[in-house]
Order: C-alpha cells, then sequence, then structure tokens
C-alpha cells in the first residue's frame, strides 16, 4: 500500500496563512446571553469585519423551561399560570390567548357572556399597551437614550397597579378561566382605567416629543434593519414586525374574535420596514388600544363574566359548601379538569408581539395530548442571520430593540 | 526659580485641585441627582443631608471593592491605563486662568505663552490611556471600545484644534491690545503673548457681546461638540456605550482602577468645561459692576474665582442634561459627523474670519 501523497506545498510554508493576514482576520464576537442589549438570555455569535458585521448566528434556549411538555401532564386550567411566564411583558394578553385555544377546542368560542368578552378585550389591549411601551422603553435605551425607558416605565407601572386590583398580582396575572374569567371587574376599577388612559396618552405624546422627530435616533433607526414586504412574509413575521413592513395583517381584523368586530380601530402599517417603522408602527398602535379601550370601557354591558355551565366553570364557592351538585362540579373540574372532545384545534392570537397561537391536539379528557406553542418571539427572531449582515455592531442592538422579542416566549 | 515662587506654585496647585476634586465628587452626585430629576425619579438621599455625603460613600466603596485584575491581561498597560487616563485631564488645569489676582498673584498655575496648544497636546494624551486600557485588557468588547475611542478623539481633536483658530485669529488684534484696554488689564498682561489664555479673556472684557461665543457661534457649538466627543459623553460615548459594548474600554476594571477612569471622564469634563468658559465665556470676567476688571483686592479676587465655577459648573449641568436626554450616533455617522461636518465647517469659519479681518483692516 504506497500512495503518493501530494501536499500542497504553499500550505507547508504557510503562505495561505499570509495571504488571508493580507486580507485581514475576522472577528468572532459573543454577544450575550448575558448582555445589556439582547433583553434576556440571547445568544449572538457574531463575525465581525471591523465594526461591520458579516454573519450572526443567534443560539437560543437559555430560556427552556419545556412549557410545552408540562402542558401535558396538568389539566387545561392549571396551565393559565404557565402562560403568564411566556411573554412575560404582557401576561394578560396571553392568558387569554391561552383560553380562547381551549374555548375554540371545547366548541365555545361564542358562548363567553358579552360582559367577559369585553373583559378580556380589555386585558388585551392593556397588555399591548404595557408591552408596547416597554419595548419602545427598551429600543430608546439601546440607542442611548435612557430617560425614554424610564419614562414609560413610570406608565407601566400604573399598568401594574391596574393588574394588581384586577387580578390581585401585578406580574403572574392568570387571570383567565376556561369559560371566562376568574373575578369581575374590582368596584372603580373602571374609572381607575379611565384616568390612566388620559395618563398614557399624555406619556405617549412625551415618548413622540423625546423620539419621533428627534435626529440622532432617526438617524439610528431610518433604513436599518430594512425587512422588506416579501421578506416579512418569506419569515412569517407577525405583529408589528410585519405590519412595520407594510402588510396590513392584524388578527384582530383578519380574523376576529371576541368583540374586536364591535370596536373602531385602524392597523397602523409602515412603508420601508426598518426600525423606525416598527418604532412608529408600536406607537400607533398604543394609541388605537387606547382607543378601543375607551370604547370598551362606554360599552361594557352587566351580567355574569363566565359561562354559566358548571361543567367548564367552577361553580360559586358558597354555595359548594352548602349544595351537593355544585360539591360534585367543584370536585370534578378540580380534579379531572374540563372534559375535551378529541380534535386536533389552532388558535391565533393577536399578541402585542405578534401572533402567539397555541395548537393544541386532545384525545380526550382534561389533559392535552400535545399543545404547541407558536411564540412569534421566535419566529420574528429567525430573521437575524440575514437581517444583521451589513450593519454595524451598533445597529445590532437597534435592531434587536425594534424586533421587540422576548426569551421568555422564544424558548418557551 | 526662587523657593518663593516654587511655594507660591505649589500653593496655586494644592488650591487648585482641592477645588477641582471636590467639583469632581459634586458632579457625580449633580449627575445622578440630575438624571433623577429629568427621568422622574428620587435619586440618592440617604448620605447625609440631600445625599450630599454620596462622594464619600461611593469613594469608600471603591476602595473596598475587591481589585480584580484579570488573568489574561498584559499587567503593565493594564495598571498604567487608569492613571494615564486621569492625569492629562488635570494637567490641563495648569495653563487655565480660574481667577484673576489673589494677593497679587495670577490665578494662574503656568502662565504659558502657548496656552492653548499646551491645553491641546495634554488633552491628545488622554486618549492613550482609554487606548492602553482596551489593548491591555485582552479582550473582545475593551478592545473594540478602545479602537472606537482612538479613531473619535483623533478626529474631533482636529475639528476642536479648527475650531479655536479663528478666536486666536480675533485676539490677535495688536490694536486692541495697545489701545482698548485699561490700565489694570495693559498692567495684568504685561508679558502675555498673543495664545496666552489670559489674552482671550481680556479680549472678552466690555459687555455680554464681546463674548466669543456670539462672536463666533459656529466656533463654540463646533467646539462643544468636539468636548462632548472628546470626553465620551452621550450622545458620543461610543467607546463605553453601555448597550452595544457592555462598558467599552474599562469592562474588566474594577474597584479603584475603575474609579479613575470615571474621575478621569469627569475630570475632562471640567476640563473642557473650564476651557469653553476661558473661550467663549469671558473666563472669570463678568461685564458687570465693573468685575470684568482684574482684581485689586481679596474679595474681587474671590469673587472671580466662584464666577468661574459657577460657569463651569452651568457647563456641567448641560453636560448631563444633554447625557439624559439624548440618543448615541452610530460610529459611522459619528465618524461623518466629524470629518464631513465639522472639519470643512470649521475650515470655512477660519476663512471667513480671515476675510471679515482683512475688510476690516
Amino acid at each position: 500500500m504506497s500512495e503518493v501523497q501530494e501536499y500542497e506545498y504553499s500550505d507547508v510554508t504557510g503562505k495561505v496563512g499570509e495571504l488571508t493576514d493580507l486580507q485581514g482576520e475576522k472577528m468572532t464576537l459573543n454577544m450575550g446571553p448575558s448582555h445589556p442589549a439582547t433583553h434576556g438570555v440571547l445568544r449572538l455569535i457574531l463575525e465581525l469585519d471591523g465594526e461591520e458585521i458579516t454573519g450572526c448566528d443567534p443560539d437560543i434556549g437559555f430560556l427552556h423551561r419545556g412549557d410545552e411538555k408540562i402542558a401535558e401532564n396538568m389539566t387545561y386550567n392549571q396551565f393559565v399560570p404557565y402562560t403568564d411566564r411566556l411573554d412575560y411583558l404582557a401576561p394578560l394578553a396571553n392568558n387569554v390567548a391561552y383560553v380562547l385555544a381551549v374555548e375554540k377546542l371545547l366548541g365555545l368560542s361564542d358562548a363567553l357572556p358579552q360582559r367577559g368578552q369585553y373583559i378580556r378585550v380589555i386585558c388585551c389591549e392593556l397588555a399591548r399597551i404595557s408591552a408596547h411601551l416597554l419595548g419602545i422603553g427598551a429600543f430608546a435605551m439601546d440607542v442611548g437614550a435612557m430617560t425614554v425607558f424610564l419614562h414609560t416605565f413610570t406608565e407601566r407601572e400604573k399598568i401594574y397597579n391596574l393588574c394588581e386590583s384586577l387580578t390581585g398580582a401585578r406580574f403572574t396575572t392568570s387571570y383567565t378561566r376556561i369559560g371566562g374569567v376568574i373575578r369581575d371587574l374590582p368596584e372603580g376599577w373602571v374609572d381607575s382605567l379611565a384616568r390612566f388612559l388620559d395618563e398614557v396618552s399624555h406619556a405617549i405624546d412625551e415618548v413622540d416629543k423625546l423620539l419621533t422627530k428627534n435626529k440622532i435616533f432617526v438617524d439610528r433607526s431610518r433604513g436599518v434593519g430594512v425587512i422588506s414586504k416579501q421578506m416579512a412574509i418569506d419569515y412569517a413575521l407577525t405583529g408589528p414586525n410585519l405590519r412595520g413592513s407594510g402588510v396590513e395583517y392584524d388578527l384582530r381584523k383578519n380574523n376576529p374574535y371576541l368583540i374586536y368586530r364591535d370596536v373602531e380601530f385602524e392597523i397602523p402599517v409602515g412603508s420601508i420596514g426598518d426600525c423606525y417603522d416598527r418604532y412608529l408602527v408600536r406607537m400607533e398602535e398604543m394609541r388605537q388600544s387606547v382607543r378601543i379601550l375607551r370604547q370598551c370601557l362606554n360599552q361594557i354591558p352587566g351580567g355574569p363574566v363566565s359561562i354559566q355551565d358548571r361543567k367548564i366553570t367552577l361553580p360559586d364557592k358558597s354555595k359548594v359548601l352548602t349544595s351537593m351538585e355544585e360539591l360534585i362540579h367543584q370536585f370534578m373540574n378540580v380534579t379531572q379538569g374540563v372534559d375535551a372532545p378529541t380534535g386536533e384545534v389552532y388558535f391565533g392570537h393577536e399578541n402585542p408581539k405578534g401572533e402567539l397561537g397555541f395548537y393544541i391536539y386532545s384525545k380526550g379528557g382534561g389533559v392535552p395530548y400535545r399543545l404547541k406553542i407558536r411564540s412569534p418571539s421566535f419566529v420574528n427572531l429567525s430573521i437575524l442571520p440575514v437581517l444583521m449582515k451589513g450593519h454595524m455592531i451598533s445597529d445590532v442592538v437597534a435592531v434587536l430593540g425594534s424586533l421587540d422579542f422576548v426569551m421568555g416566549e422564544c424558548d418557551r | 526659580m526662587t523657593l518663593a515662587e516654587l511655594l507660591i506654585s505649589t500653593l496655586k496647585i494644592v488650591g487648585l485641585i482641592s477645588v477641582v476634586l471636590p467639583l469632581i465628587a459634586y458632579s457625580v452626585v449633580a449627575e445622578r441627582r440630575i438624571s433623577a430629576a429629568i427621568q422622574d425619579r428620587v435619586g440618592p438621599n440617604r448620605v447625609g443631608p440631600f445625599g450630599l455625603l454620596q462622594p464619600l460613600a461611593d469613594g469608600v466603596k471603591f476602595l473596598l471593592k475587591e481589585d480584580f485584575t484579570p488573568s489574561y491581561v498584559n499587567k503593565v498597560y493594564f495598571w498604567m491605563a487608569p492613571a494615564l487616563a486621569m492625569i492629562p485631564s488635570f494637567v490641563v488645569f495648569a495653563v487655565i486662568p480660574f481667577g484673576s489676582m489673589l494677593f497679587g498673584e495670577k490665578m494662574v498655575v503656568a502662565d504659558l505663552n502657548v496656552g492653548i496648544l499646551f491645553t491641546f497636546a495634554i488633552v491628545s494624551l488622554s486618549v492613550y490611556g482609554i487606548v492602553l486600557a482596551g489593548y491591555a485588557s485582552n479582550s473582545k468588547y475593551p478592545f473594540l471600545g478602545g479602537i472606537r475611542s482612538s479613531a473619535q478623539m483623533i478626529s474631533y481633536e482636529i475639528a476642536m484644534g479648527m475650531s479655536v483658530i479663528p478666536l486666536f485669529m480675533l485676539t490677535s488684534d495688536p490694536v486692541f491690545f495697545s489701545q482698548g484696554l485699561s490700565e489694570s488689564w495693559n498692567q495684568f498682561l504685561m508679558g502675555t503673548s498673543d495664545l496666552n489664555l489670559s489674552r482671550i479673556i481680556a479680549y472678552q472684557s466690555g459687555s455680554f457681546f464681546d463674548w466669543l461665543i456670539f462672536k463666533q457661534p459656529l466656533a463654540f457649538i463646533i467646539f462643544l461638540a468636539a468636548a462632548f466627543a472628546e470626553t465620551n459623553r452621550l450622545p458620543f460615548d461610543l467607546p463605553e456605550s453601555e448597550t452595544e459594548l457592555v462598558a467599552g474600554y474599562h469592562t474588566e476594571y474594577s474597584s479603584m482602577k475603575f474609579a479613575l477612569f470615571f474621575l478621569g471622564e469627569y475630570a475632562a469634563m471640567i476640563a473642557a468645561s473650564s476651557l469653553m468658559v476661558v473661550l467663549f465665556l469671558g473666563g472669570w470676567s463678568l461685564p458687570l459692576w465693573g468685575l470684568d476688571q482684574p482684581a485689586d483686592n481679596v474679595f474681587l479676587g474671590l469673587l472671580h474665582i466662584i464666577i468661574f465655577f459657577s460657569k463651569v459648573s452651568l457647563f456641567m449641568v448641560f453636560f448631563i442634561w444633554i447625557r439624559w436626554t439624548l440618543p448615541r450616533f452610530r460610529y459611522d455617522q459619528l465618524m461623518n459627523l466629524g470629518w464631513k461636518r465639522f472639519l470643512p465647517l470649521s475650515l470655512a469659519n477660519i476663512i471667513v474670519t480671515a476675510i471679515w479681518l482683512w475688510f476690516k483692516s
């Protein structure tokens, strides 16, 4: 066995190395998982040529908790608290999205009393304002404007106060249940919400003054991270990121659920699809949310907030302790869960970050056989490798800020 | 140099440092309190009355923190960098006239006839501290910060240097200095030449509109922006831009070494403010109640020093205010601004001023 081995002569002497030296070496920069601009635990492996990015490899999964698997081991209602921890900037919206999916499985989509539907819409829009306030604040902070972040946080604090009086928790709300919500609006809550709406409108205008016409801010975001219409569709972007690229697609309009048919609002869309457009879309969406909330407050009817079918919702606690029937319902509901038919169902909900979808595969009984979460942040981040190329390091933070993702939802 | 002169110089240095150091410490407090006010927060108010002892607490904290040196750094440079970053900012004060006369002495440590050149020479040195810090840390984020800062400082130094040329073109007016000044001024300026910083103050005495900020507004704007860039303050704080480079060149530093960078930054801000006060706002003079003449008694002498540091404080507040209001430039935008806007503008300013002077004569 004698084989002539050919050596690349230049290689042996290391001349190839010299040549690459002439072209310059590329630097690999590890951004994250613990970095001030990555909003959580996103890790970007950047390939740099000077300050310019020639490659970007997002590495996710640092916050993976196995939510989907956890869902297979508990009844439908028990999973509600886990949805708080998906997009932890808008837990109320996640709660609503999840129970709507389960209700679709149960065939209860239209059975919810009007008041319950209105309350859910109020929750969603409140969550949207809260999430966008943070998204814009963090975006501004990423490009260097610290103050905006704190101003928006002051407003979010008020939303937390509202959440607290509504649900008992500021952050992990777990407010909805299958067939309704856990409790009716507390006394005086509508008034404090109305007051908040006035204040937040003022705050949005303030942010507008600080950023929208700020030369440096516009320079940093105009023409940066441009996502074309086709690209946005190809990468299945949803939410403000998709609308920023000029695609008028909003599940609240395109596939109306709850009482979104009965309220007037507009879908803002961008034109170019750069960071600035995404910022503008978020600003306008907050204003539209305020508009929706005002209408809801005017239109909200009285009546029950939950379906009165005791096979689905829990009976009144006082009755449970006195009447046999209610005791049985309570027992069955808590131990076995709501009995779902077999089948598959997908429900997409317009969350602040985009389409939060729950796909449920049920083999009957109170526990899902498989629950898949389509998280908008995960899908939105898939565009990063193509989007980052050719930008500078400073643009990375602007793009990340404008995509407005949450790792809790991305990693699930 | 006699012993008496040496003693007087030492006293001046000690006196100046004992004013500047507390000023640095309290500008940190001011920064925190003003930023808090801007952001609708409270800010530090627990240490001492109104949080006024906060600098002490901060200093003690910095001293007590573990002084950690990573194993992979170049130790000599790593230790040298913080000192190099801080010292130049202090040395600049040597030529800045922070008062007129006190006990028959000119209130400037070194009354150099090449004052402005000296400041530029020294200010350029501070870039070495930052570049060395970035290089010695042997880590990627500091490295990027170091590169950014060297490019930024060199670029803006040019614009800065160019922007002050028109000032000295105006102030090297022999007619003004032979006829336009009072006797006390003439005595005060005895033996100085055109680039001495006292002369520029003399030129600005008289009325508010003699201040060079009104005569050379363009130069002022360029100098101001360049000063922001030189001191690494937002909107030009790219070398340490928190959200991109974590902390830039001082990412690997801790304890007192970090504090030195921190102090260096504030000292540089005060130095830049002082320079701007001298160049554009009439230095220690105030064209009211005869305060634009060199002092002939102790009271006026002290008043001039107070006026000077009040003006400096105004600039410091401005520095802080801007930092908490504006976003940050991108690296290439910063370079564009420096090379494509400020440099041509300052060159044009020189030419326009020259033409104007030519017509006037």
